[in-house]
């Protein structure tokens, strides 16, 4: 299996550094070509603003939004906002999952924070018990999911930081920044 | 399940999401917008980028709370603003205005000539200069969450960043040979703190993420800063003291982004106008190079 990163900003080598220690055979994406032969992609946390420019001004658009038709992509955080159909303001967005995102829907980075989740999907896949562990760095909220996407995660209050879409996946927070590596084997788990 | 703000692993995170980025000088919240257009991953709110603040002389401070707020409210990527080295109040007003990273940077005049402010004393995160690896693991002792070489800011000339950015490279390439009983001494000779040098020996790199600043011109300049290993680039005269800003931003953010591929890199470099004028550092007065400012 070999699994691409969205390399063009942001915390691509986290998530390589993840799937490597998966044993997983990796690289990076820069140019749609890259993407021939890939089992799956990984959208990296990074800004959602700068990721949106520089994946129309190298023509990744269609290709990625192709990609996603039958491969299975994860978003974090930026690329979670970039997975989505609407994030209220205009930016250049692939729309592929049916979710609506506000950016920085808590605050600034102050406002950043950690916190355990209650992932039933994750423990059941991953055959374990303990919570998981989440970073959200100035994160996004999904505000709501509509069409055939599901609610993955939530915070105590109830708002969703995860949702999955078929072989889509979105996540608010950033897996590639903790050693937990639950939420990357459940990602392959769907890519195999 | 409580939620944590402010810890390290936060500070520390929001840089790791700059990485593979541009973080460009602005001083208007105009400027702030081109910036974010062309592809910026963050901003650094200025009353003078260092060019100018060369040209006028005089003491600089931290910028107007006011200018910076404005720049705040015209993009939604993160905003960095500076503030003297050792001035914690000026962070204090900083960090109570919500910006999202505060630099102490040499770029202003120091308010205390020895010792920086205790970072980890605050909830925002910090990013400071270094000239070597030294002086970068002193500055996360202290509690930065994020370094960038010095370079020497506004001067347009990219050879000390190089310089900075082969010290540290080079000395961490020296250290991941060196035996574990050799680390003691070896802090002790870099003044840096053991348990940051062992974990550098261990990551193979600086604990913390580390950019290129100062001097930094051209989409070449800021490719070489890349292939020397930096995890990203600031710019600070170098756009808006160039012809066209727009242009010249947005070729910057790309050439970071395909700082390997030399035929990109080739197409985004025509055509962008006049660069900034820029001084050599080699016929700077000692007294005009902020790089030394720091201990």
């Amino acid at each position: 299996m070999k699994i691409g990163v969205l390399a063009l900003q942001g915390d691509f080598a986290e998530h390589i550094a993840t799937l490597k220690r998966l044993g997983v055979e990796t690289r990076e994406v820069r140019l749609p070509e890259n993407l021939t032969g890939l089992d799956g992609l990984i959208i990296p946390g990074g800004e959602s603003t700068t990721i949106g420019k520089l994946a129309t001004d190298f023509n990744l658009m269609e290709p990625l939004r192709q990609f996603g038709k039958a491969h299975t992509v994860w978003g974090t955080c930026a690329g979670a906002i970039f997975l989505s159909k609407d994030v209220s303001r205009p930016q250049p967005l692939l729309g592929i999952m049916d979710i609506k995102v506000e950016r920085n829907a808590f605050g600034r980075q102050t406002d950043s924070f950690e916190s355990d989740l209650d992932i039933h999907e994750l423990k059941q896949a991953t055959n374990s018990s303990h919570p998981y562990h989440a970073f959200f760095i100035r994160a996004p909220i999904i505000e709501s999911v509509s069409g055939s996407a599901k609610i993955l995660a939530t915070l105590p209050d109830g708002r969703i930081v995860a949702a999955q879409q078929g072989h889509l996946l979105a996540t608010s927070f950033h897996p590639e920044l903790t050693g937990d590596t639950r939420f990357h084997e459940y990602f392959l788990s769907l890519a195999s | 399940m409580e939620q944590q703000t402010g810890t390290f692993a936060v500070k520390k995170g929001l840089a790791q999401m700059l990485k593979g980025g541009v973080i460009m000088d602005v001083v208007t919240a105009e400027q702030a917008k081109i910036a974010e257009d062309a592809g910026a991953c963050a901003v650094m709110a200025l009353e003078r980028v260092p060019a100018d603040i060369r040209v006028q002389g005089g003491v600089a401070r931290m910028s107007d709370p006011e200018l910076i707020l404005k720049i705040m409210d015209a993009v939604t990527i993160p905003v960095m603003a500076k503030c003297r080295i050792g001035h914690f109040v000026e962070a204090q007003i900083l960090e109570s205005l919500g910006v999202d990273y505060i630099d102490e940077s040499e770029v202003l005049t120091p308010a205390d000539e020895s010792f920086h402010i205790l970072k980890h004393d605050f909830k925002v995160p910090f990013v400071c200069g270094c000239r070597n690896l030294g002086e970068a693991l002193r500055r996360i002792g202290e509690g930065a969450a994020m370094i960038r070489t010095k370079g020497e800011a506004g001067t347009g000339d990219v050879v000390e960043a190089v310089r900075h950015a082969r010290t540290v490279m080079g000395e961490i390439r020296r250290l991941t040979t060196m035996d574990a009983a050799e680390l003691m001494t070896y802090s002790k000779e870099i003044g840096a703190p053991y348990e940051l040098v062992k974990e550098t020996k261990e990551l193979g790199r600086t604990p913390v993420v580390n950019f290129a600043a100062g001097g930094v011109a051209t989409p070449a300049d800021a490719a070489l800063m890349m292939q020397l290993g930096v995890d990203g680039v600031f710019v600070g005269s170098g756009i808006f003291k160039s012809g066209d800003p727009s242009k010249r931003a947005a070729a910057i953010v790309k050439s970071v982004t395909h700082y390997r591929d030399a035929s990109i890199l080739a197409e985004v470099s025509k055509n962008l106008g006049e660069p900034m004028v820029g001084r050599t550092v080699a016929q700077l007065p000692e007294s005009e190079k902020m790089a030394g400012r720091g201990w």
